[in-house]
């Protein structure tokens, strides 16, 4: 009888409802910030002893991967740090767990920016990430060329104004032109045009939210709001900047645009924050030490908006309870304001606003400063199920006009807006 | 020892009963089975699927609409362009091919010191990834850093060729690659060709004052045919089928966008399991229908 009892007593503790989580295991892309999120879970073994995976998958596939494991219902993962444009699908199918009412409770919502929240953890009023690592695109710019007397002396007489870090998309755009030199193999700025995944999007939405455009308006409709007036000024600065951008940036994302910039190509380069430690590294670029960097320009009107990147950090919905509450316990010792400096001192963007406006963190690195500016103005595609669907025709069509130089902006731009419309309407978000 | 003998004796004539037929089938049942569940089975639920409204990342079972995937792929204009493009790269490219391919083989066919070596040569294009092919023809078609332009005289590169930003160039630099990487291929089989034409009849024809232009046209295109039909074959269908150096030079510009590159975008993209199944079976029925049409081309000229 004890025997049996023994072994009763041994199966339940054994089982996995009772058993200790003594690993847990986050999926992220491949990429630095990955490196440093695994350094981060070093000291969480340290501090309780449970052992953190950061399993790093190639960009490239990383969304097959955790598409598989979702079609599966797989457990492979407790954690994911999953793109800001998954949230629509991981919500709706069921993948994300909910974290509204613990995000909520244990204050962590209001650590973080407001923008960040609403769009890498918001879905239908609902919160399911928490804000990892904020990212947005901003601009490098050549500060030896900027602040050459006779460079600015030049720019004050043929554009009547200093030559200083741009404050407008106009400004942006006279100062590409100006160091627009061919023959000395210097150009205006990089910008993204790559057609194959959503690079010339996120760089063309930069300017298309700061001249006041939308993908949509209150009520989903897109119709008149993605091709206004506004879409289509904005689609034509783009293709203008295009034009001060050294030959061969034709199908350029933040690979081509760091290269352009340390070699010496253009004065200017946009590209994502995570990109620019790089920049700032004298062993890569060989003008670091005359490197500075600026957040995203106003638009005509005084808007200003950022493109965003990021991600933010989700519970898979597959995991037992235990698991489960193991991941929010992750969460939470990671949220706190010092392990929040330390990620954002180990080169991590932090969303968290009091580490944002800190001195450590503003003096940690040269483009900081610029990034905590960003995080407030930051703006991003659909997030809808169908976003794949809303991507295609942005990234055909805006390549089509800026590079191929096909048609005009206009076309362009009702092109995309009748294609949007045709499938908000199959999706069932919009009615016909 | 008597009962063990006893006893190993039905086992060992147990295994003697095994018939020829029956070690046939362990020997193909492995491979069978893999066949089955690699090939055969993907490929009728694939056909399933392309009569459903379905998507691989998401949780609902596929449903079915029938013939409304092909409907909209056949109606999509899109979807003609994108065949347009294909068709058109197919045919540039497989008749630069063909072209050069047999221009080599014919100067090749006469063996010269050093054949062997340039032979070799030629046919390096064709042993090299086509991944790795697309991404350094990348570089040389760069308009200010790449070679093409240099070689080509234009040093200025605000003046010089786009290569891959022109909608119609981009389209040349695809095919130049291909016919680079794959006319080795077709001099190969070309070669194979002209190397079986008995000697006695170019000699015979000679004899008969016949002109070079008149054996090459009665004696050597007729002989050689067979195997050029085999490589029009092979690289209609690899056309067809372009995706790597697409993607690789071009990183799949609209302009290029060939039938595969969109059937990629639609299935790994937008996840659309279902329309990118039967896009995949409307390619596949085109392959077959064009490799009908080369089969019964080739009987033809080997006079079956």
């Amino acid at each position: 009888m004890k025997k049996i009892l023994a072994l009763l007593v041994t199966l339940v503790l054994t089982s996995p409802a009772f058993a200790q989580v003594d690993e847990i295991t986050i999926w992220w892309a491949e990429w630095d910030p990955a490196n440093y999120l695994q350094q981060i879970g070093n000291d969480y073994e340290a501090a309780t002893g449970i052992k953190v995976n950061v399993v790093q998958e190639p960009w490239g596939s990383f969304l097959n991967k955790v598409s598989a494991e979702w079609a599966a219902q797989g457990s492979g993962f407790d954690m994911v740090v999953g793109d800001s444009q998954w949230l629509g699908q991981a919500v709706t199918e069921g993948h994300y767990v909910d974290m509204t009412d613990f995000l909520t409770s244990t204050g962590i919502k209001d650590t973080v920016t407001e923008a960040t929240l609403r769009y890498y953890a918001e879905y239908d009023g609902r919160l399911y990430a928490y804000p990892t690592e904020g990212d947005a695109n901003g601009w490098a710019y050549r500060k030896d060329l900027f602040e050459n007397p006779d460079e600015m002396a030049a720019f004050q007489e043929r554009y009547g104004y200093e030559l200083a870090v741009p404050q407008t998309w106009a400004q942006l755009r006279d100062i590409a032109e100006f160091f627009t030199r061919p023959d000395e193999g210097l150009y205006g700025n990089a910008i993204y045009t790559q057609v194959d995944y959503d690079g010339i999007t996120m760089g063309f939405q930069n300017v298309f939210f700061s001249y006041g455009a939308d993908w949509a308006d209150e009520t989903n409709n897109v119709l008149g709001v993605v091709n206004s007036p506004e879409a289509v000024a904005a689609l034509e600065l783009y293709k203008e900047l295009y034009s001060f951008a050294p030959p061969g940036l034709n199908n350029a994302f933040f690979a081509e645009s760091n290269d352009a910039f340390i070699n010496g190509q253009v004065a200017m380069a946009m590209n994502y924050f995570a990109f620019f430690p790089a920049l700032a590294n004298p062993e890569i670029n060989p003008h670091a030490e005359n490197t500075g960097y600026f957040a995203m320009p106003a638009g005509p009107d005084g808007e200003r908006y950022a493109a965003l990147g990021g991600q933010g950090i989700s519970i898979n919905s597959y995991i037992d309870d235990t698991r489960k509450q193991a991941a929010y316990d992750f969460i939470e010792w990671f949220a706190q304001e010092d392990i929040q400096l330390r990620w954002a001192q180990l080169g991590g963007y932090t969303c968290n606003t009091n580490v944002l406006s800190s001195p450590e963190f503003l003096e940690v690195a040269p483009f900081n400063a610029a990034f905590a500016e960003t995080m407030t103005f930051v703006k991003d595609f659909w997030n809808i199920p169908v976003y794949g669907q809303l991507l295609e025709p942005v990234q055909r069509n805006v390549h089509n006009f800026v590079v191929g130089g096909q048609g005009t902006a206009q076309e362009a731009m009702d092109n995309i807006a009748n294609e949007h419309d045709e499938v908000l309407v199959e999706a069932g978000v919009i009615n016909e | 020892m008597i009962q063990t003998q006893t006893s190993t004796q039905p086992s060992v004539k147990k295994r003697r009963q095994l018939s020829d037929r029956a070690i046939m089938l362990l020997f193909i049942m492995p491979t069978m089975i893999i066949l089955v569940l690699m090939n055969i089975y993907p490929l009728f639920y694939s056909l399933y699927l392309s009569f459903t409204e379905y998507s691989v990342i998401g949780r609902e079972a596929p449903k079915w609409v029938g013939f409304a995937n092909y409907i909209e792929i056949l109606t999509d204009e899109r979807f003609w362009s994108n065949f347009a493009i294909t068709g058109r790269y197919a045919i540039i490219s497989v008749a630069l091919q063909m072209l050069i391919g047999f221009g080599l083989a014919l100067l090749l066919r006469d063996k010269f010191r050093g054949s062997g070596i340039v032979t070799t040569l030629i046919l390096v294009p064709m042993m090299l990834s086509p991944v790795v092919v697309g991404l350094f023809w990348r570089l040389m078609f760069h308009p200010s850093q790449g070679i093409v332009n240099y070689m080509l005289g234009f040093t200025n590169p605000n003046t010089s060729p786009q290569w891959l930003e022109s909608p119609v160039l981009s389209m040349w630099a695809v095919i130049i690659v291909d016919v680079w990487m794959w006319s080795p291929f077709v001099m190969l089989l070309a070669l194979a060709g002209l190397s079986a034409i008995p000697e006695y009849l170019y000699e015979a024809a000679s004899i008969d004052r016949a002109s070079a232009w008149f054996q090459f046209r009665r004696i050597t295109l007729p002989q050689v045919m067979p195997l050029l039909l085999i490589a029009v074959l092979f690289r209609t269908i690899e056309a067809i089928k372009q995706f790597d150096l697409v993607m690789g030079i071009t990183g799949g510009a609209p302009s290029v966008e060939t039938i595969s590159v969109r059937l990629y975008r639609e299935a790994f993209n937008e996840f659309d399991t279902g329309l990118s199944s039967a896009f995949a079976y409307i390619v596949l029925i085109i392959i077959i229908g064009i490799s009908n049409i080369y089969i019964r081309q080739l009987n033809k000229a080997r006079g079956d």
